[in-house]
């Protein structure tokens, strides 16, 4: 058999997952070496996106999948464009030298196989998000992104300041998912369509509808948390917590930029208004300030790459939002080349990290004879991240300044920010690439060596990469960059920018952000300072106000659980019926649908009369009572009446049921109240009396009303004439009633007794909690001295335990045998 | 209660309760009575007994523990469902058969099975219920 293009799609979708199962098992069999057939699954993956370049290239678009609720529009679908297709290599490429990576750098780890597992699915729900067509499917995916780098930030779980990492990650982009949600559901409200693919289409429509900025406010809420723009970039540094391996994949290639790619994925759509034109660059450009600044002061190489993470997050941000056409190009080649600078730099930090026992800058030096591989990958990856040619990141760079570079005050202000950003970013590059290689050797905690190959493949990759997809960058803009570009801006958008330089503003403007960068670089040791005592000065950050939310919402919960969940019965009891009166009457007032009064009828005979006398003065007996064993036997008395009344009107079944309902509830009320150890009266003062007692008759009234109303109406026979004809002749049985609960209502009888079987085991476990702590003192079988009456405990209690007595010693005697 | 006359009348009560609850449930199919109700009477019987004689002769007189005949109810009922699977019928569908029993023809079916199983899920339930809260601290 043939396998459909469109299946296959659909394995590299789920092989991660199989991957994910198969993780554990093979690495508890092969070590580390399970990275290498481990690496099959992205590699397989890679080469089936790869296999769409040319038809991506010309200009075609990949679509397939299958219905899953038809009913609600929803489909299993997923929509390869330029944009979709990249992200698809970024992931399964950078993801298949992650993997191996990750082998080398866990060796020897007693969790190695669960890592690898939370790898790959992880993997798994980041493909599926960029691949996903249908808003639910995008949804799903997107929130299993937060749920999987939960698992890998809080990977060492015994550490505290992992586990809070992790929360903190999950509360932010897991929450910011909510918001998404919300936002996928406007626009799904406005447009009637539930897949991205025709969302594209209908712009106009989004963009016209009053409820725009709220879809917008919504759909940025998640993007802008995932993505970690300010104030939300607090979470991506803290994510730094997870083994090396883990911040390379998450949270410098894939999934911080699953916001930008949402922006990038509905900026057809929803962009190119005012509001998006004003929010993006905004909010883009105060965190690429904020992640470079941060940046600077950090010592630690890990948290250093992080915060420029946030501040190219930023620039993506503000690129994607500024509306010139040169932008969205800019944001495309920006996109690609940090993806593969920030994974090598990503690896290079874990490899300093692994081989010479310490990531701390300052303690760092001298690296470049020890791991000279190393250090070749780190120079490449940093040319690319400083903007220098011949490296891909220079062609962006220029870009952007192409794209920015312009008369409007706007564009001044925004070419500003990116120069100062980019210079920031800039000398951060060296300071990562340069400092723990050159000067003189540094005595580390490890001795440094070169890594094995599992662990500088991956630099090393990435970084060559950088440089070939410059040198041949016709091929690569024909393939890769102008596809996204068109998708992304929704219209033909061919990428030319070659590393011929042209003389002009981006030029120079290239030329100032060098020589900016590098006096930061020279002068890093004396901003640092200046950075701290800045950040001391203000003395307070989204990180903090996290931890205030969380306490307060802590504290909210706290009182509310005191309120709602008293743990006092009576307090339950009496909201429960305070809610059923107020349901029952309100309606029936508020729509003015109270029945007519019923005329006396004109016949009653006497003993239905007595009857009814009999029910009241039990109801009457029981209200009236001055202790509760004849409250609970007048109880059955009016319940008796009433069961003998359902005879009288002619339903046998019901009153039958009736009188044995009665009698058990009697018996069990009266064990009841002799294990609660109530007093023999009830002692009520006279308010709680009135007011239980209106409560009482609120309900009442309540079930009176709606029962005439619901007897008024007209009756509709259809059912009772069906099952008076074919009872006999279909279920062989003359009893209507008994015939619906067994034979045509079967199963629902049979979910009943189940339910009835499950309370009863309940109620077992229940008495049970009440019976064991009075166990635990080797209590005498028969009290010791005749029983006396006490205060709150009840006479026929005592009674009945000398009566059963003889029964115990019995047992007792039966036990010791 | 620990009256001669109550202990003295009680195993005759539970004796004919119980009787009569087996009746009310095989004739509910053509008159009223049926699983539920049968099973309620049993309990009640056994109520009474425990009243009279106290937990532990219930549960020696019962044999299995009543939460155990509950679970077997349970089981009844559900399987009954299935009888009608190898017949192609839906799951459900009530199954006659009409065999012949010392001359008379005996209808039985797996509807009746099944309010059988309705019966002894109650029966256990509340008895089990009543029993639990009448016996003393010895759990």
């Amino acid at each position: 058999m043939l396998v459909m293009p469109g299946d296959l799609t659909l394995i590299a979708m789920l092989l991660p997952f199989a991957g994910a199962v198969l993780a554990p098992w093979l690495t508890a069999r092969m070590g580390h070496n399970a990275a290498w057939p481990l690496a099959l699954i992205p590699v397989f993956a890679f080469v089936h996106f790869a296999g769409f370049l040319p038809e991506i290239a010309a200009g075609e678009v990949i679509t397939g999948g299958y219905v899953w609720v038809p009913s609600l529009a929803l489909s299993f679908s997923w929509f390869i464009d330029g944009l979709s297709l990249t992200f698809a290599l970024l992931i399964t490429g950078i993801g298949t030298l992650i993997v191996l990576y990750a082998g080398g750098y866990m060796k020897g780890h007693p969790q190695q196989g669960r890592f690898t597992a939370y790898i790959l699915l992880f993997m798994g729900a980041m493909l599926g998000l960029v691949i996903s067509d249908s808003f639910l499917m995008l949804f799903i995916f997107w929130e299993l992104t937060s749920i999987t780098s939960f698992l890998l930030i809080g990977f060492d779980h015994r550490r505290e300041a992992s586990r809070r990492s992790a929360l903190q990650a999950l509360v932010v982009t897991g929450g910011g998912g909510l918001a998404l949600l919300a936002g996928l559901i406007f626009l799904w409200n406005m447009t009637g369509v539930t897949q991205l693919s025709l969302l594209v289409n209908a712009g106009d429509v989004v963009r016209a509808s009053p409820f725009y900025l709220a879809a917008l406010f919504l759909v940025l809420g998640g993007a802008f948390t995932k993505s970690a723009q300010f104030p939300f970039h607090f979470w991506l540094p803290n994510a730094m917590e997870a083994p090396t391996p883990v911040s390379a994949f998450l949270h410098s290639a894939t999934m911080v930029k699953a916001g930008v790619y949402l922006l990038m994925r509905l900026n057809p759509a929803m962009g190119g208004t005012l509001a998006w034109e004003i929010l993006l660059p905004f909010f883009g450009g105060v965190t690429l300030l904020v992640g470079g600044i941060l940046a600077i002061r950090q010592t630690d190489l890990k948290l250093m790459l992080a915060y420029t993470t946030v501040a190219s997050l930023g620039l993506l941000v503000m690129l994607t939002g500024f509306d010139t056409p040169h932008a969205v190009e800019a944001a495309v080649l920006y996109l690609v080349a940090h993806s593969l600078f920030k994974g090598a730099l990503f690896m290079v930090a874990g490899l300093i990290d692994h081989e010479a026992g310490t990531r701390d800058v300052t303690r760092l030096g001298g690296l470049r004879k020890a791991m000279p591989v190393t250090f070749i990958a780190a120079i490449f990856a940093a040319i690319s991240m400083a903007g220098l040619p011949p490296f891909f990141g220079f062609l962006a760079k220029e870009e952007i300044y192409y794209a920015l570079a312009g008369a409007s005050p706007r564009a001044v202000f925004f070419t500003a920010v990116a120069i100062i950003g980019n210079a920031l970013m800039f000398a951060i590059a060296f300071a990562v690439a340069l400092k723990p290689f050159l000067g003189a050797e540094v005595k580390t905690p490890k001795h440094a060596h070169e890594g094995p190959v599992l662990l500088w493949l991956g630099p090393l990759t990435l970084a060559a990469l950088g440089l070939l997809a410059a040198v041949f960058s016709p091929l690569a803009h024909q393939f890769v960059s102008t596809p996204m570009a068109t998708a992304v801006a929704g219209e033909a958008t061919p990428i030319t920018i070659s590393l011929i330089p042209h003389i002009g503003v981006p030029l120079a403007l290239s030329l100032l952000t060098i020589l900016v960068g590098i006096g930061v670089y020279r002068s890093l040791d004396r901003l640092r300072g200046m950075v701290d005592e800045l950040l001391l000065g203000i003395g307070t950050g989204p990180d903090r106000w996290f931890d205030g939310f969380i306490s307060g919402l802590v504290h909210v919960s706290y009182g509310l659980t005191r309120v709602v969940q008293s743990g006092r019965l009576q307090f339950y009891i009496t909201a429960t019926f305070v809610i059923l009166a107020v349901t029952l009457l309100v309606p029936l007032f508020a729509y003015d649908e109270l029945p007519a009064l019923p005329g006396w009828p004109a016949e009653i005979s006497f003993y239905e009369l007595a009857f009814f006398a009999i029910a009241v003065i039990g109801i009457v007996t029981v209200v009236m009572a001055k202790d509760r064993l004849t409250a609970i036997v007048s109880l059955g008395i009016q319940g008796f009446a009433v069961a003998v009344l359902f005879l009288l009107f002619g339903a046998p079944d019901l009153s039958f049921t009736q009188f044995m309902v009665e009698t058990l509830s009697v018996v069990i009320l009266a064990l009841v109240m002799t294990r609660l150890k109530l007093s023999v009266t009830d002692h009520r003062p006279f308010v709680p009396t009135i007011l239980h007692g209106a409560l009482a008759l609120a309900c009442g009234l309540g079930f009176m009303l709606l029962l005439m109303r619901a007897t008024q109406g007209a009756f509709d026979p259809a059912l009772s004439i069906f099952f008076n004809t074919y009872s006999k002749i279909i279920a062989h049985g003359a009893n209507v009633v008994n015939v619906i609960i067994v034979d045509y209502r079967g199963v629902d009888t049979m979910g009943e007794i189940a339910v009835v079987m499950i309370t009863g085991l309940a109620i077992l476990a229940l008495i049970r909690i009440r019976v064991a702590p009075r166990l635990q003192p080797e209590a005498p079988l028969v009290p010791a001295g005749p029983p006396v009456a006490r205060e709150g405990v009840d006479q026929p209690a005592l009674a009945e335990a000398a009566m059963a007595s003889p029964a115990k010693s019995k047992s007792g005697a039966r036990k010791s045998k | 209660m620990n009256t001669l006359i109550f202990r003295t009348a009680a195993p005759f009560l539970t004796a004919l309760m119980l009787l009569f609850s087996i009746f009310v449930l095989l004739r509910g199919h053509n008159e009223p009575g049926g699983g539920f109700i049968g099973g309620l009477i049993a309990a009640s019987a056994f109520a009474i007994y425990a009243i009279a004689f106290g937990v532990q002769h219930v549960r020696r007189a019962m044999v299995f523990h009543p939460m155990s005949i509950a679970g077997a109810g349970l089981q009844l009922s559900v399987l009954s469902g299935f009888v009608s699977a190898p017949l192609g019928y839906p799951f459900m569908t009530g199954v006659w058969v009409y065999p012949t029993l010392f001359g008379v023809e005996v209808p039985l079916a797996t509807v009746i099975s099944f309010d059988i199983g309705v019966y002894l899920v109650v029966v256990g339930t509340f008895t089990s219920i009543a029993l639990a809260l009448e016996e003393r601290d010895d759990g």
